[in-house]
């Protein structure tokens, strides 16, 4: 019998920690497939981050460093100066990058470091339980916004793909989901494209993959797969906002 | 006596003598971020690495510096990083996951007086914030203490070395005197010692490899605990091979001094002004801070049964003296706070020497 | 033997320069040295001081409370320096431009030296830090005249090497001056 699905090899035989409906492991797979389709698992460092993200080292089949909070672009910084010649990517949650490690990712992304950023964004600290993030959308409750987010105390969610985009040293900077199989087909093909660059040595690249968190949205999966389509997309637009092939 | 093979002598700042020597010890990467007064040694390093094929980066903050050295230290790399009280005190998480993962890598702190902004004359006042770790957790690293140009060259490769071998990060902890002063100096070849293989670092697992991870989680049952054992017993492994200390005249003082780095400096002078007044005084001076030379000091209080602690703080080694000498020792203390016009002379440290001499006898 | 000397002025008058030179000379003379400097954050006309301390064995304190010997360039280092002058020690004053009268200075050596005038009739009043060093050498004898013309090889960039001549010249007239 033809076997059609297998575990890609970057990936270890193991079963995840992440909730039922979690889109990481969604996440995970695009990047351990992108990784197996290049050729370059044996060249790969992987820096995981503090947050949900920071077991990467159990189910990546690569060499991992943990950073601390949000630091994982400085982290990944120096790995890759020291060892240019290897793929190193970070893999981060909101929290981590667009809060405490703002000053990190905004500075790694401006040198245009050679290195592939996965950024997960799920409106909510995760791992902590639900708390409100940079990226909370507004009117959201959240167990420190019990209220909702008050766009006038909290400011507005930070749009960190487009935000991004406007730095001279970003190669790439695209925004997917992974709530529908047509956007995890297109999630796949951006994922990909971010790898290349930085197998061409193109300089930063960054995704950001829009996803789920039913447990701590208080969602059943499928409410939560939906609220991705009717809320997040609408106002953290899908596509491609930097691509220097292009220009 | 020297040979006629020893390099021809230069005279250069201390700040210049540790990049220097960084370079001579093989590093290629710094990570670093402006900060007085110890900026000659990024623009040290930014003008010569270039050439040499290092990385230099002037990061974004000392949070970005510390942990681009956790980054490139993981990779096997000999790294260096350096700074000053405000920015060390930011330093501090990457320390401590640095601690946490194992990793080696060099920090060289030119303390300036604290807390808070501060100013940028000499100070000892960060002796506690190096000795016992600084950041969160429950850790050590290695800390050397020079004082003098030639040792900032010599002990910055020793530094390495240290850090290679016992898998820590290791401080140069010396201040605004040392720094900034111009000695001559005999710039030695890197010493050869054999290192410990690097088989822990990230570099691409290959077919067969073992994954390598670098991390400072442990949630199993024990496993935490069962790392803080682990180390507590490299510390013992380099408080019994690794302890350095200098003495002076001690073998028939009645009082002895003690002091590191800049303040030992002035100290030595002042103790041999005492002994020419006829005074028997010696100078005890701890090169490795942590490891603290407890035994030595413990051997000399079983002789001599006044110590004589002398800081540019309000007292901070004296706790390592207190707990390393025997019972019936004293230590008496004289110290000046950090900070404009506070860098004590010799004469002052000789008239404190007179005075504790002269109430024992 | 270990000598120390302190320097003192304001920004621009080549203090720091000339304890540089003091230290390159006795380096070449196979001595240990330590250079402590001190300045304001004012890179001219602020107070500038250095402390060069040489000796064959250890240097000890790079700090000197009562030094052995000051060379004071202008009235505020003098005011507030030459009391420190260790007894038996000697203070150089540029009497060009400190007035000295009234102040007594018991077991020191006071040798007033018209440090700018020498230094305009050399040609460049720049050099007065010269014309200091040249009085420093000729009354310690703590340094050879001839290794601190091998020292301006090493304390000057390359580009400044041709005023070599006119800068041993103003050290003579210095020297000279001492003995007048």
């Amino acid at each position: 019998m033809k076997q059609v699905f297998t575990r890609p090899e970057s990936l270890k035989d193991v079963s995840t920690h992440f909730c039922p409906g979690c889109h990481h492991g969604s996440v995970h797979r695009l990047v351990a497939e992108a990784l197996d389709e290049f050729g370059i698992r044996s060249e790969t460092i992987g820096v995981a981050s503090v947050g949900c993200s920071v077991f990467l080292y159990g189910y990546f089949d690569v060499d991992v460093i943990e950073s601390p909070h949000g630091r994982a672009p400085a982290v990944a910084t120096g790995a890759k100066r020291a060892r240019p010649d290897r793929i190193v990517f970070t893999y981060q949650g909101d929290g981590d990058l667009a809060a405490i490690g703002m000053s990190e990712i905004i500075h790694a992304a401006n040198r245009g470091e050679d290195i592939t950023v996965i950024f997960v964004n799920n409106t909510t600290y995760g791992m902590t339980g639900g708390q409100m993030a940079p990226t909370t959308m507004p009117g959201q409750k959240t167990s420190t916004s019990p209220y909702g987010r008050d766009v006038s105390k909290d400011g507005a969610p930070f749009k960190m793909a487009e935000l991004l985009s406007n730095l001279g040293g970003v190669a790439f900077s695209a925004r997917v989901a992974l709530n529908s199989p047509k956007n995890v087909l297109q999630a796949k093909k951006m994922i990909k494209t971010a790898f290349r660059y930085q197998v061409e040595k193109k300089g930063f690249s960054f995704i950001e993959a829009l996803a789920a968190c039913p447990t701590n949205w208080g969602m059943n999966p499928l409410a939560a797969n939906q609220r991705v389509t009717d809320e997040m997309i609408p106002y953290f637009p899908l596509g491609v906002y930097k691509n220097t092939a292009n220009l | 006596m020297q040979t006629t093979t020893a390099p021809e002598k230069i005279f250069v700042k201390g700040n210049e003598a540790v990049a220097m020597a960084a370079i001579e010890a093989g590093c290629r990467c710094y990570f670093g971020y402006p900060i007085t007064p110890q900026s000659d040694i990024p623009e040290y390093l930014s003008r010569e690495f270039p050439a040499l094929g290092g990385e230099f980066i002037q990061a974004e903050s000392e949070i970005g510096a510390i942990n681009m050295l956790l980054g490139a230290s993981a990779t096997g790399a000999r790294a260096m990083t350096s700074s000053s009280g405000p920015g060390i005190s930011l330093k501090q998480e990457g320390i401590s996951y640095m601690a946490g993962s194992e990793l080696p890598g060099v920090i060289v702190d030119i303390m300036r007086a604290g807390p808070g902004l501060g100013g940028i004359d000499a100070s000892q006042a960060d002796y506690n914030q190096a000795t016992r770790g600084g950041g969160h957790g429950g850790y050590r690293i290695i800390v050397l203490a020079p004082a003098s140009v030639q040792e900032m060259y010599d002990l910055t490769m020793l530094a390495f070395d240290l850090s290679d071998i016992y898998r820590m990060p290791a401080m140069v902890l010396a201040d605004s005197v040392i720094g900034q002063m111009k000695e001559s100096v005999t710039p030695n070849p890197r010493p050869q010692v054999v290192l410990p293989p690097k088989e822990w670092v990230v570099r691409g697992r290959a077919a067969g490899e073992p994954q390598n991870v670098v991390k400072s989680l442990y949630l199993g049952d024990g496993e935490m605990e069962a790392f803080h054992w682990k180390m507590q017993a490299r510390y013992q492994e380099l408080a019994d091979r690794e302890c350095r200390w200098e003495e002076v005249q001690t073998g028939d003082a009645d009082l002895i001094v003690t002091a590191f780095g800049s303040t030992s400096r002035i100290a030595k002078t002042a103790v041999a002004m005492a002994r020419e007044a006829g005074m028997k005084v010696g100078l005890m001076r701890p090169i490795t801070l942590f490891p603290f030379p407890k035994k030595a000091y413990a051997q000399l209080s079983e002789r001599c049964k006044l110590f004589l602690d002398i800081e540019l703080s309000t007292g901070q080694m004296i706790d390592d003296v207190r707990l390393s000498i025997a019972r019936d020792a004293d230590v008496a203390f004289y110290g000046r706070p950090p900070g404009a016009g506070s860098l004590p002379t010799p004469e002052e440290l000789f008239e404190q020497i007179r005075k504790h001499y002269q109430a024992r006898a | 033997m270990r000598y120390d000397v302190f320097f003192a002025g304001y920004g621009g008058q080549g203090v720091l320069l000339a304890g540089n030179l003091l230290s390159y000379a006795a380096i070449h003379e196979g001595k240990n040295v330590s250079f402590f400097p001190a300045y304001g954050v004012e890179k001219r006309g602020g107070a500038a001081m250095c402390t060069v301390v040489f000796a064959d064995g250890d240097t000890g304190s790079p700090v000197v409370g009562n030094p052995s010997a000051s060379v004071l360039l202008n009235q505020l280092s003098f005011d507030k320096y030459a009391a420190k002058v260790k007894q038996g020690g000697i203070c150089i004053v540029n009497s060009s431009l400190v007035n000295s009268d009234g102040v007594d200075l018991p077991g020191v050596e006071v040798i007033l030296v018209p440090m700018n005038q020498i230094a305009l009739e050399m040609g460049d009043v720049r050099m007065v830090n010269m014309v200091a060093c040249g009085a420093y050498i000729e009354k310690t004898g703590a340094l050879k005249a001839a290794s601190l013309e091998a020292a301006l090889k090493k304390a000057l960039p390359e580009r400044n090497h041709r005023l070599i001549p006119a800068n041993v010249k103003a050290m003579e007239a210095g020297a000279q001056a001492t003995r007048a």
